[in-house]
C-alpha cells in the first residue's frame, strides 16, 4: 500500500453460492485508488467489476454473497467494520451512482427527499436545512429552477436529468470516494458528454477520487487517469490509461481495443475492419483450467492451458498473462 | 405499471446470482410442496374410487340408536344425529366434492375459454360486449355471485355445480383474453393469418396451446375454490340437499350439536381442508413449473 | 386529480348498467310470472295486481325495463314479500353490521399480513418465512365457517371467553371479525411478500443502503411505500372477497347483517329482498375500488400526475 493510497483493496474475493455451485464473481482482485485520482475498471459484463464495487461498501445481500480479503479505506479494512461503522461510510465518504438513473431513484420519493435524506443523515443538519442543501446540489449539478425539480419525482425527469441528480445526491455530502458504475451506459450519447463533463468538473471542485466502472473504453480514455483489466472476475492488466492505449500487454486488452471504432484512426493502424473477440465468457461455474482467458486468445502458448498465469510487473504495469513472464 | 418498471431493470451480476438462487430453490421447496399436493388429491381420488369398499353399506342409512356417538372403533370419526358413520359420510362426500370439483371447472372451461378467445382475438364491439359482462360479474364476490344463481336456479347439486361453475367463468374469460392479446401479436399468429388460415383453426392450433399453461394453473387453484363454495352454499343449505353426504352440509347440520359433539362439524371441515389444501398446493407447483412470470 | 376522479367515476357507468341488467334479468329468468314471484306466495290478488302496474308488466320489455331503472335510480326496490318493508329500509338497516365486521376485519388482516409478509420478504427462505407462507397457505385453504365454528368451540364453549354470536358488546365482534380476517389476511401477506420480494431487490434499493440509511428506513420508507400499490390493490380485491366471506361468518355468529339478510331471503324467495341485497353489494365493491383508485393516486406520483 502506497502512501497516498485512499483505498487498496488487498486479494479480494466475492463468491456467491447458488443452487448449481459456488461462483467465485471476483477472484483475488488487489488493486489501489489514489488519492484525487481516476481510476477506470473495465471488462465485459459478468467480469466482476460490478461486483467488486458493490463489495467496497458492502451492498450485496449477505447471506448468499462471501466477501474475502480486504478493503482498506484510509486505512481501515471496511470488511471487518460493523454493520453501524459501515453504514456511517456509505454516501457519506464513500457514495456511488448507478447505471440506471430510472430504477435507481426510487419513483414514489421526491428528487429532494431522495437527496436530503443523506444530507440529513450524514450531517446532522435540519431537515429544511437539508433540503436547502439539496437544492443547492441540484443548482451544482445544473439542473434548470432547482427548488421546483426537487419537489417533483423522478418520472418527471429526463434521463440525463435523472443522472445529475443522482450525481448530486452521490455528492451531496462530499465523498472522498466516488464509485461510478457504468455512469452513461444508459444515456444518450450528448448527454452521455455532458455529465462527463459535469462529472470531470466537479471531481475538481470536491476533490473526489472516482473508481469509473465502464465498458466503454472511450469513458476511460477521457477520464481516466490509470486504468483495470477485468476478465472473469481477476485484474488481467493494469496500467497508466497512455500506455495501455499505445501498448496493450495482455491480449484480452488487446482484443478489446480492436474491438471499438475509432473515428480517424483506422488508416493509422492499417485495420481493416472491426475485430472482435472470438468465442463467449466463459460461465463461471466453467472456469477454464489453466488461464481463464485461453480459449479466446489469439496469442495462445502450450502453459496457458496448463497453469494459471502468474502476475507480472513491467515498467510500473502489472499483466497477468505467461507472455511477458 | 409495475411490470414495465420491472422489465426495464437491466440487473446487475450480484442480483442475477442471487434471484436465481432463489428461483431455484423456491421451485425445489415448491415442488416439494407440489408433489403433497398432488399426493392428497390422489388419496382423495381413491377414497372416492373406493368408497364402497372403504366403507360398506349405505351412509345415508339413520340409526338413530346410535345418534351422535363420540369417535368409537365401530365409528372412527362418531357419528351425526341420524347415527349415521361420519367416516362413511366423509368417504362418500369425497365423492360429491370431487364431481362438483371436477363439473365446475368444466362449466368454467367450457364457457369461459371460448368467450376469452373470442373476446382476445376478434377485439372491436365482441370484445366491448363481453368485457362488460365480465365486469359486472367481477363487481360481485365470487361466492355471492354463485349464491345470487343459486337464488334464481334453486338448490341441489346439478344446480350448485351450475352455479359454482359461471361465477368461475368471468376469472377464465379475464386470464384467456390477457393471453390472447398477446400471443395474438406473435409473428407466427400472423404469418397463419397472412397465409388465409381460417379463424378457428388459428385459435384452435395457434393460440389455445399457449394460453393452457395459465389455464391449468388456474384449473387446480380453481377446484379449490369450486370445494370451498360448493361446501358454502351446502353449509348455508343453499346447495346439495341432504341425505346426500356433502361435506359442507354435513358441517351445517353438526353446527346444532356444536356444544356437546363438536366432532359432527370437526371432521367434515378438517376433509375440506385438506381438499382445498392439496388444489392450492399443486396450483402453486404447477404455476412454478409452468409459469414463472406468474407471481403471487 | 379533478379529472382523473371524474374519468374513474364515469367508468364506473357500464358496471352499473350492468348489474341493473343483471337484476333486471333475475327476476325474469325465475319461472312463473314475476309480479307473483315479487309478492311472495302468502301474497294477495290486489297486491299483485299493485305490482304488476308498479312495474309495467304489462308493457313491453324495454319500457319494462325503463320503469325499473327509473325506480331503481329512486333507489325503490318495492317490498320485502317476508315483512312488508320497503327493501331499501331492510338493506339500510343492515349495512352498518356487515360493514363494521368487514372493516374490523380488514384491519386486523392489515395488522398481521402486511407485516408477515414484509418479515417473510426481508428474510426468505428461513424458518418464520416459512412459517407465515405455510399459514397463509392453510388460511387460503380453511373453510371460513369451519374455522368460525372451531374458534366458537375453543373460545365460547370450552374457555368461555367470548360469546358465541349474537351483538351487543366488543366481545361480540372478537370472533367474527378473527374468522372474517383469517381468510383474507393469508392473500395480503402472500402479496406483501412477493411484492416487497420485488422491491428489495430493485436498484433504488440499493441506492437506498449506498446512502448508508438504516436498514428499517430502507425497508419501510424505499421498499414498502413502492410496494404498497399491489397490496392495495389485492387489500381492495380481498374486500370484495371479505363481503362474500361476510355471507358465511354472519351465518356461523348470527351476525344481523347483509350476508344473513341475503341467505334468509333465499331461504324465503324473498325475492325484493335478494335483488336489493345484491344491488348493494354490486355498491359496495364499486365504491371500494373507487377508494382504491383514488389510493393509488395518492400513494403512486406517476398515476397523480398521468
Amino acid at each position: 500500500m502506497r502512501q497516498d493510497s485512499l483505498l487498496s483493496i488487498l486479494n479480494l474475493r466475492t463468491r456467491f453460492r447458488i443452487y448449481e455451485g459456488v461462483v467465485t464473481a471476483v477472484d483475488g482482485v488487489s488493486l489501489d485508488v489514489f488519492r484525487g485520482e481516476t481510476l477506470g475498471v473495465v471488462g465485459e459484463s459478468g467480469c466482476g467489476k460490478s461486483v467488486t464495487a458493490l463489495s467496497i461498501l458492502r451492498l450485496l445481500a449477505s447471506p448468499p454473497a462471501e466477501i474475502q480479503g480486504e478493503i482498506l479505506f484510509d486505512g481501515k479494512n471496511l470488511l471487518s467494520m460493523s454493520l453501524d461503522e459501515i453504514r456511517q461510510i456509505r454516501g457519506n465518504s464513500i457514495s456511488m451512482i448507478f447505471q440506471e438513473p430510472m430504477t435507481s431513484l426510487n419513483p414514489v420519493l421526491t428528487i429532494g427527499e431522495q437527496i436530503s435524506e443523506a444530507i440529513k443523515l450524514h450531517q446532522g443538519v435540519t431537515r429544511q436545512e437539508a433540503w436547502s442543501k439539496a437544492v443547492e446540489m441540484l443548482r451544482i449539478v445544473q439542473i434548470p429552477s432547482p427548488d421546483i425539480r426537487a419537489r417533483e419525482y423522478p418520472h418527471k425527469l429526463s434521463g440525463g436529468m435523472r443522472q445529475r441528480a443522482m450525481i448530486a445526491m452521490a455528492l451531496s455530502c462530499h465523498p472522498r470516494l466516488l464509485l461510478a458504475d457504468e455512469p452513461t451506459t444508459a444515456l444518450d450519447v450528448t448527454i452521455q458528454a455532458q455529465i462527463v463533463e459535469l462529472m470531470e468538473r466537479l471531481k475538481e471542485e470536491i476533490r473526489t477520487s472516482i473508481v469509473l466502472i465502464t465498458h466503454n473504453l472511450g469513458l476511460i480514455a477521457e477520464m481516466a487517469k490509470r486504468v483495470v483489466v477485468m476478465y472473469m472476475g481477476k485484474v488481467v492488466e493494469e496500467a497508466l490509461v497512455e500506455d495501455l492505449f499505445l501498448e496493450p500487454l495482455h491480449p484480452y486488452t488487446h482484443g478489446l481495443l480492436e474491438s471499438i471504432p475509432w473515428i480517424g484512426r483506422k488508416m493509422k493502424t492499417g485495420r481493416k475492419q472491426l475485430q472482435e473477440i472470438p468465442g463467449m465468457v466463459p460461465s463461471l461455474l466453467e472456469i477454464p483450467e489453466g488461464c481463464r482467458f485461453h480459449p479466446r486468445c489469439s496469442r495462445l502458448i502450450d502453459i496457458c492451458r496448463k497453469e494459471e498465469p502468474p502476475l507480472v510487473q513491467k515498467d510500473g504495469r502489472r499483466v497477468l498473462c505467461w507472455l511477458w513472464k | 405499471m409495475h411490470e414495465t418498471l420491472q422489465t426495464q431493470v437491466i440487473r446487475n451480476p450480484h442480483r442475477q446470482a442471487d434471484s436465481q438462487l432463489r428461483r431455484r430453490w423456491a421451485k425445489l421447496r415448491r415442488n416439494k410442496a407440489a408433489l403433497f399436493g398432488g399426493v392428497l388429491i390422489l388419496i382423495y381420488l381413491i377414497i372416492a374410487l373406493l368408497a364402497p369398499i372403504l366403507f360398506p353399506g349405505n351412509p345415508s342409512a339413520p340409526n338413530l340408536m346410535k345418534s351422535l356417538e363420540r369417535p368409537s372403533l365401530e365409528h372412527p370419526l362418531g357419528t351425526d344425529e341420524l347415527g349415521r358413520s361420519i367416516l362413511g359420510r366423509i368417504i362418500y362426500g369425497s365423492r360429491v366434492s370431487l364431481l362438483i370439483a371436477i363439473g365446475v371447472v368444466c362449466v368454467g372451461l367450457f364457457v369461459g375459454v371460448p368467450l376469452g378467445l373470442i373476446s382476445g382475438y376478434y377485439g372491436g364491439k365482441v370484445d366491448f360486449g363481453i368485457q362488460r359482462a365480465t365486469d359486472t360479474l367481477l363487481a360481485f364476490p365470487g361466492f355471492l355471485l354463485a349464491l345470487a344463481l343459486v337464488a334464481v336456479l334453486g338448490v341441489g347439486l346439478k344446480n350448485t355445480i351450475i352455479s359454482v361453475g359461471i361465477s368461475m367463468v368471468p376469472i377464465y374469460i379475464r386470464l384467456v383474453r390477457g393471453c390472447t392479446l398477446s400471443v395474438k401479436e406473435q409473428t407466427y399468429v400472423e404469418a397463419a393469418r397472412a397465409m388465409g388460415t381460417r379463424d378457428v383453426t388459428i385459435l384452435i392450433r395457434h393460440i389455445l396451446p399457449n394460453v393452457m399453461a395459465p389455464i391449468t394453473i388456474q384449473t387446480s387453484l380453481g377446484m379449490g375454490t369450486a370445494i370451498l363454495f360448493a361446501a358454502g352454499l351446502g353449509f348455508l343449505g343453499l346447495g346439495v340437499q341432504p341425505p346426500t353426504p356433502e361435506w359442507g352440509a354435513m358441517l351445517g347440520s353438526g353446527r346444532a350439536y356444536l356444544f356437546n359433539s363438536p366432532h359432527v362439524a370437526t371432521f367434515p371441515g378438517i376433509a375440506i381442508f385438506f381438499a382445498v389444501l392439496g388444489f392450492n398446493l399443486s396450483g402453486d407447483g404447477l404455476r412454478d413449473i409452468l409459469d414463472p412470470r406468474f407471481k403471487l | 386529480m379533478f379529472q382523473y376522479i371524474l374519468k374513474r367515476l364515469l367508468s364506473t357507468l357500464p358496471v352499473l348498467l350492468g348489474i341493473s341488467l343483471l337484476l333486471f334479468f333475475m327476476l325474469r329468468m325465475l319461472p312463473g310470472d314475476p309480479a307473483q314471484v315479487l309478492a311472495g306466495q302468502m301474497a294477495s290478488q290486489e297486491d299483485i295486481k299493485n305490482i304488476r302496474q308498479q312495474l309495467g308488466l304489462d308493457k313491453p320489455i324495454f319500457v319494462q325495463y325503463g320503469i325499473f331503472l327509473s325506480r331503481l335510480a329512486k333507489l325503490d326496490l318495492g317490498r320485502s314479500a317476508r315483512t312488508q318493508n320497503p327493501v331499501i329500509k331492510e338493506v339500510w338497516a343492515r349495512l352498518p353490521n356487515t360493514m363494521l365486521l368487514a372493516v374490523a376485519a380488514i384491519t386486523l388482516a392489515c395488522l398481521f399480513g402486511i407485516p408477515a409478509g414484509i418479515i417473510s420478504a426481508v428474510r426468505p427462505y428461513t424458518w418464520i418465512d416459512y412459517l407465515f407462507t405455510s399459514m397463509a397457505l392453510f388460511g387460503i385453504s380453511m373453510p371460513v365457517f369451519w374455522l368460525g365454528l372451531m374458534l366458537v368451540v375453543i373460545f365460547s364453549i370450552i374457555l368461555q371467553w367470548l360469546p358465541a354470536g349474537g351483538t351487543g358488546s366488543w366481545k361480540h365482534i372478537v370472533l367474527p371479525s378473527f374468522t372474517l380476517a383469517a381468510f383474507v389476511v393469508a392473500f395480503i401477506t402472500r402479496i406483501t411478500r412477493a411484492s416487497m420480494i420485488e422491491t428489495l431487490s430493485q436498484d433504488y434499493t440499493t441506492t437506498a443502503r449506498s446512502k448508508g440509511l438504516k436498514e428499517r428506513v430502507v425497508i419501510i420508507k424505499h421498499a414498502l411505500k413502492n410496494a404498497l400499490i399491489p397490496i392495495i390493490t389485492v387489500v381492495g380485491l380481498q374486500f370484495g372477497l371479505l363481503l362474500g366471506g361476510a355471507v358465511l361468518t354472519e351465518t356461523v355468529f348470527a351476525w344481523p347483517g347483509l350476508g344473513r339478510l341475503i341467505v334468509d331471503s333465499i331461504l324465503a324467495r324473498d325475492y325484493p329482498v335478494i335483488q336489493g341485497t345484491i344491488l348493494i353489494f354490486g355498491l359496495l365493491y364499486i365504491l371500494v375500488n373507487l377508494v382504491v383508485d383514488l389510493l393509488y393516486a395518492y400513494i403512486d406520483p406517476r398515476i397523480r400526475y398521468a
